[in-house]
């Protein structure tokens, strides 16, 4: 025990403070609008969050990874069954009030348990992957980490929350990658996706399946593989633009809006202008803390959560941009240095998932808020206001410092 | 798992590596975003920041002769909205008609500005009354959007006096916005209506300033001066040639009860120093919206208040108009001066089988030309008439001008009724090919028949008769003067029908209108209308001093009884001109 104290992960933990404390400042200033709202006080109710996200980590940190993996299937099947509950219970507020995303007991609501859903996946995917001695290497092998994450997905799709969606499918093919899974393989299990979303370029869908079929070739699976999987892809490619195109406008919008709920176009495409406008006009320096003149004037939708990025983009300039950017790029490639450096596999599982998830949201959210991504509404670690996502992230914390700690090596030797 | 060492920092290197370059990617569309389009966006968020509210701009003075105030402009109130939605435009105007009565032609005129024009504040209220403005001055806070601003209001210190002359000023309408000439104004700003307001719009018209405020995505302002102002800027003043004194005096003197029409202008120059409609009207209460009780009143009056009868209305010329058929027959040798007539006036004219009976049943007698004139002997014109014959008459009527319009820098002048020359198809059309005689040309010389004159038009013919042939262009507003020939007398010829005239005045019809010290000339005129058996219009138009004239008046006044009494009137007008004159010099204004 006492070895153990003396290995917690310094710069891992300033690092998560000090993006906690800056997200906690930009929440702060997201409230000083010239006509105030109920955004004002909400910096003090993540300052709680922070504080009970702080003692959450701390017992986490001094629990063990066995600990860990011997919770990891009770956890997995209590988040399932949450997220059942949602679909019946589930209540829509704030970023996501078109869902059922909230679970809510008497009108009180306890959060969104999708975010403790991601964790619950890490951990029950690095169980089920560390436990096999050799990586899947055939497609029918995947078959156990693919319905760990299908259940839960589908659960959420049916919320429905596409942007926590993609999380679970990042998740899914960074720890597959992790886990050693060959890379012809990733690119076989995520072919049909990348086929739908090609399918409405023909020409490139078809160089696309060129070198999907080159693939087969070269991998040689089972007949029965490679046929299925050529099947689902001409599917997704070729027959699914068809169907589409059948639709009337109606039920395509219908689609798309059950997809994703969020994009109501003309509403996104007001936040996408009004957002790029903040980012823009903040320049490199920035209009100063607190004084961003989008935001003040609530031309920024979702200041506080979404959108809360863009706060300091136009408050701080590119210059508060590249010092958060680089925070967080130091915390992941410190935690993929943990990953590395675990003790055990799952540990290094659970430790690449976590990576992959807080990376995910970065990428997702900064994305949609400079306009390189759609908008799919996913919160920011560590800044976007909300009591869940503020828990899980320091529970995130607190699990990656304990596997820092039992890790090998001098953890709080380098930075890197 | 493969869990060796060796592979896990291979994979460590790839995922850092996608770490890296996914960050890269995002920091590098930021950069493009803040630095590289940072003037774009930066001028998108001032734009989205900052709102222009347009400062109402007082229009220019209107001056008379002598710099005093024929229009100005108050304090007054406007209050506009910066509305997103009809909806919320509607809302607040029904959240107002709570604290006050708002009339649904408002909401609507509301509505339609705000359609015009969606990004300007929308007028609600061009000029609000007080109370209201204190009212919601209290509640602002729950106004969201609501500017309220000064907005000048025009005042016509003398309104009814003054109201042939200003016409006023009112909201551009819905017709006048999709008009090329207005391309540069917008819903609810004020325009010149009629009069010198709509004549001179271009030189009345202020520029308007602009305050910019800060507004949040709703709409609301939540912060002032965001920026400097730009200050709204008036015209310089617009100079007349009007005296107001003369005005006024005209004004007095018809009163309530005298309708008709008045043209006072100098005879060289063409400037108006006067020019009336009676019965007038207050253009003051035209400002800001017309209360339909009013307007209402002034349509029904059958004396029709608004209907200009200085320009627009054309009487029947009578015997003002015998000048003109005396001067074709001199100017086409038929005549002189002191020339009879074949027959002698005894009360009446055998034309065929029709009696063309004399305006004085005891006759005239053997009369001159000059003779005829002093006594308007009817008589003596018919026979003057036919000796021209008609188609030389009807030419020398319109060389004279008695088809054109006077070109009086004021809108909506009309055009005078006159014969067109060759008379024949002019006849034929108007009465069919066997419908007329030769007995046409009887009216036509006496100033009667297809002949229907303006005041204006009248006016401006007397200043060629006051001066050497040439006529003046009459001149609201000060300018160049200009002048046309209309006829050529000899120097003896001008002497001598310019006696004639000063002899009306002072043995003739209008011998009850004598000013002592001043020799009035002029001609009184008693036209018959279709409208009124009984009362005929009556005429005078003259000018004095007769022998260096300084003023020409014209005045007509409908169903007003004989000539003399209009010359009565004239004479008055003439005596206060000049007897003022002699008193008070006129200041020169520096400009």
């Amino acid at each position: 025990m006492r070895s153990r104290s003396i290995r917690t992960d310094w710069p891992l933990v300033a690092l998560s403070l000090a993006l906690t404390g800056f997200g906690i400042a930009m929440v702060y200033s997201a409230g000083q609008t010239d006509v105030p709202s109920f955004v004002a006080g909400l910096w003090r109710n993540q300052l709680t969050w922070f504080a009970l996200g702080i003692v959450v980590a701390y017992a986490i940190s001094r629990s063990s990874v066995r600990l860990l993996e011997w919770a990891s299937v009770p956890v997995y099947v209590v988040a399932c069954l949450l997220l059942v509950a949602l679909l019946f219970i589930g209540q829509g507020a704030g970023t996501a009030a078109s869902t059922k995303s909230w679970l809510a007991i008497g009108g009180v609501r306890l959060g969104q348990p999708s975010e403790f859903a991601k964790l619950a996946v890490v951990l029950m995917l690095a169980r089920v992957l560390s436990a096999e001695r050799r990586a899947p290497n055939t497609l029918f092998g995947l078959w156990k980490p693919a319905l760990i994450v299908l259940v839960p997905w589908l659960l959420i799709m049916a919320q429905p929350d596409l942007g926590t969606g993609i999380v679970f499918i990042a998740l899914f093919f960074a720890m597959l990658f992790w886990s050693g899974v060959a890379w012809p393989l990733l690119v076989m299990a995520a072919s049909p996706a990348v086929s739908l979303i090609l399918a409405f370029g023909p020409g490139i869908w078809g160089a696309w399946f060129l070198m999907l079929l080159a693939l087969v070739a070269w991998r040689r699976p089972s007949w029965i593989e490679g046929a299925a999987l050529v099947a689902v892809n001409v599917i997704m490619g070729v027959v699914a633009p068809l169907l589409w195109g059948r639709l009337d406008p109606y039920q395509q919008r219908r689609l798309l809006a059950f997809l994703d709920p969020s994009a109501d176009p003309r509403g996104s495409a007001y936040h996408l202008i009004q957002s790029q406008v903040a980012i823009g006009s903040g320049g490199i320096t920035g209009k100063g803390f607190t004084e961003g003149s989008q935001k003040r004037l609530a031309f920024l939708p979702e200041q506080h959560t979404d959108f809360i990025f863009p706060v300091v983009a136009e408050e701080l300039g590119f210059i508060g941009v590249t010092v958060a950017l680089i925070l967080f790029s130091v915390l992941l490639l410190r935690t993929v240095r943990i990953a590395a450096r675990a003790s055990s596999p799952f540990a290094s599982l659970v430790a690449l998932g976590l990576t992959a998830a807080w990376f995910t949201h970065l990428v997702v959210n900064l994305g949609m808020t400079v306009g390189l991504l759609p908008i799919t509404g996913i919160p920011l670690p560590f800044f976007s206001y909300g009591g869940s996502f503020m828990l899980a992230c320091w529970m995130s914390v607190g699990m990656l410092v304990l596997i820092s700690s039992e890790g090998r090596g001098q953890a709080d030797g380098l930075v890197i | 798992m493969s869990f060796h060492p060796n592979e896990i920092q291979r994979r460590a290197r790839i995922a850092s590596g996608v770490l890296v370059v996914g960050l890269l990617v995002i920091g590098g569309a930021f950069f493009r975003t803040q630095v590289l389009q940072n003037a774009r966006y930066a001028l998108q968020s001032e734009e989205n920041r900052l709102r222009a509210i347009p400062l109402p701009a007082p229009r220019g003075l209107i001056l008379d002769r002598n710099g005093k105030i024929i229009a100005e402009n108050l304090p007054g109130y406007s209050i506009s909205l910066l509305a997103r939605h009809e909806d919320s435009l509607r809302t607040t105007m029904r959240r107002i008609g709570e604290l006050m009565p708002v009339s649904s032609e408002a909401v609507g005129a509301a509505v339609r500005r705000f359609r015009r024009d969606r990004l300007r504040p929308t007028v609600l209220f061009g000029d609000a009354p007080f109370e209201l403005v204190s009212v919601l001055e209290e509640r602002r806070v729950e106004f969201p959007g609501l500017i309220i601003q000064s907005a000048p209001k025009r005042f016509y210190p003398d309104g009814p006096a003054v109201s042939a002359l200003v016409g006023y000023t009112g909201e551009i309408s819905e017709i006048e916005l999709s008009q090329g000439r207005y391309a540069e104004y917008k819903a609810g700003q004020q325009v010149g209506k009629d009069g010198l307001e709509q004549q001179y719009e271009s030189r009345l018209r202020g520029r308007e300033g602009t305050r910019f405020v800060e507004v949040d995505a709703r709409g609301r302002v939540v912060g002032e001066n965001a920026r400097a102002d730009l200050k709204p800027e008036a015209p310089a003043p617009l100079y007349t040639n009007i005296d107001l004194d003369l005005q006024r005096f005209v004004h007095e003197i018809f009163g309530d009860s005298l309708i008709g029409g008045v043209v006072a202008m100098e005879p060289h120059s063409g400037a108006v120093l006067a020019l009336h409609s009676a019965p007038t009207f207050d253009p003051n209460r035209f400002i800001g919206g017309i209360p339909a009780s009013y307007w209402e009143a002034l349509q029904a009056d059958p004396r029709k208040p608004l209907y200009n009868k200085a320009i627009k209305g054309t009487y029947p010329p009578g015997s003002i108009w015998k000048l003109v058929t005396a001067i074709v027959a001199m100017e086409e040798g038929l005549v002189a001066l002191d020339d009879h007539q074949v027959t002698p006036c005894t009360g009446g004219y055998q034309f065929g089988n029709r009696f063309f009976r004399c305006w004085d049943k005891k006759g005239h007698g053997n009369l001159s030309l000059a003779g005829a004139i002093e006594k308007s002997c009817d008589v003596y014109f018919y026979q003057l008439g036919l000796k021209i014959g008609l188609q030389k008459l009807i030419a020398g009527g319109i060389r004279l001008g008695s088809r054109d319009r006077s070109g009086i820098d004021l809108p909506a002048e009309n055009r005078p009724l006159f014969p067109t020359d060759p008379p024949k198809a002019y006849y034929d059309q108007l009465f069919g090919p066997q419908g007329w005689t030769n007995a046409v040309t009887l009216n036509l010389s006496i100033g009667q028949g297809e002949n229907s004159q303006t005041v204006v038009n009248m006016a401006r013919l007397y200043t060629a008769l006051a001066t050497d042939g040439q006529a003046a262009k009459p001149e609201v507003v000060r300018g160049q003067a200009e002048r046309v020939r209309l006829f050529n007398l000899t120097d003896a010829q001008m002497k001598a029908v310019q006696q004639s005239l000063t002899d009306v005045v002072g043995r003739g019809t209008a011998i009850g209108s004598r000013l002592e010290g001043i020799t009035v000339a002029g001609k009184t005129g008693t036209a018959q209308n279709a409208h009124d058996a009984v009362l005929d219009h009556a005429w005078f138009v003259g000018y004095a001093p007769a022998e260096d004239p300084k003023i020409v008046v014209a005045v007509m006044l409908e169903f007003g009884g004989g000539g003399s009494r209009a010359a009565r009137i004239a004479t008055r007008i003439i005596e206060r001109y000049l007897r003022a004159r002699v008193v008070s010099t006129p200041a020169t204004v520096g400009e």
